[in-house]
């Protein structure tokens, strides 16, 4: 009696069916694609690092230097590390990322110009204490 | 040709769900799909505590900014040991699925990589404490330690789970479902990594130059 239901415990979570595919290379590209990505991400982030103490760059230009650096190593991430491609099995995991990008770029951009107004139009605090 | 006379016959397969050719995805998909809505949600948590510090960056009340108190080789040095321990977790998913001699090794690469940022973000928020500089000094300060201190809670977090992991692999072996908590797992480590990138790029490399 025993016997039977431990095989469908084992059965069940501890067998691999071949549904579930975990041997294929679509899973991961192996360790190759890691070595890739690790590689991309120490450039960008050595180029970020160099160039806020370097006096080579255009000053005014760091800050825009920075924010696209930081966005091309996020791709790099996204690619390499977690394998959110263009694969049929990845259509939903996309769609999802431009979701959550649009959510972020609203709150963030929303917030700041909201706040940069509510900034402008109000009074400095000195000015607000005279007029009480 | 029988099967296609069924097509013809019933075009959308309705009460045919069973015995469809195509399954629907397999459960690593499901669930891979399930935790990365998960991530994108702590995302957005993120960027509404990344707005906050954008909004209150220049609010110091006299007090000490950015340039004062970051020190950019402690920050490079953090940023290699969380980019190091991203790869080292990259190695041991790979471990777990195909070459298990690697997986003790990476996981506790991993740890130990994650631990020794831990380490460097509390000696510097204890030296910023110490020199008067802790989260009450300013409005800049209560962001920034939210939003740093926020992201330790997460790798802490991230740390525990693999220790979890590791006592998983251990006591259970390999197992399908194991293996799809180690997917999880390997996503969580990577996906701060990528909001590590946008802290320092935000708070550390644009702070130092205010």
């Amino acid at each position: 009696m025993t016997e039977p239901t431990r095989m469908a415990d084992d059965e069940e979570p501890g067998g691999t069916t071949a549904d579930e595919a975990f041997d294929g290379a679509k899973i991961t590209d192996g360790f190759t694609t890691y070595v890739v990505g690790l590689g991309l991400s120490a450039l960008l982030t050595a180029i970020s690092f160099f160039i806020v103490t370097t006096t080579l760059v255009w000053q005014p230009s760091i800050p825009v230097a920075l924010v696209v650096l930081a966005i091309a190593q996020m791709g790099v991430h996204l690619v390499f590390f977690l394998h959110i491609t263009s694969g049929p099995d990845n259509a939903n995991n996309v769609m999802a990322l431009a979701f959550g990008v649009l959510v972020v770029l609203l709150l963030i951009g929303g917030s700041l110009w909201i706040m940069s107004h509510l900034n402008h139009n109000m009074p400095a605090m000195d000015q607000m204490m005279r007029m009480q | 040709m029988s099967s296609v006379q069924a097509v013809a016959d019933d075009p959308h397969r309705l009460g045919h769900r069973q015995d469809t050719r195509r399954a629907g995805p397999s459960k690593r998909i499901v669930v891979g799909y399930g935790f990365w809505i998960f991530l994108l949600s702590d995302i957005v948590m993120f960027s509404a505590f990344f707005a906050t510090y954008a909004v209150l960056a220049d609010r110091r009340a006299g007090g000490p900014g950015g340039s004062d108190l970051f020190d950019l080789r402690n920050v490079g040095i953090e940023t290699a040991c969380l980019l190091l321990s991203s790869f080292t977790c990259g190695v041991a998913s790979i471990g777990a699925l195909r070459r298990r001699d690697w997986f003790y090794g990476a996981m506790a690469a991993t740890f130990i990589l994650g631990a020794a940022f831990l380490a460097l973000e509390i000696r510097e928020f204890a030296g910023l404490v110490a020199r008067g500089a802790g989260p009450t000094r300013s409005a800049f300060l209560s962001a920034f330690f939210t939003l740093v201190g926020l992201h330790g809670l997460h790798v802490t977090a991230g740390l525990l789970w693999l220790l979890t992991m590791m006592a998983q692999t251990l006591a259970k072996g390999y197992r399908t479902d194991i293996l799809r908590r180690m997917l999880c797992f390997s996503l969580f480590w990577h996906a701060l990594d990528i909001i590590w990138v946008a802290l320092f790029t935000v708070v550390y490399l644009l702070g130092v130059r205010s």
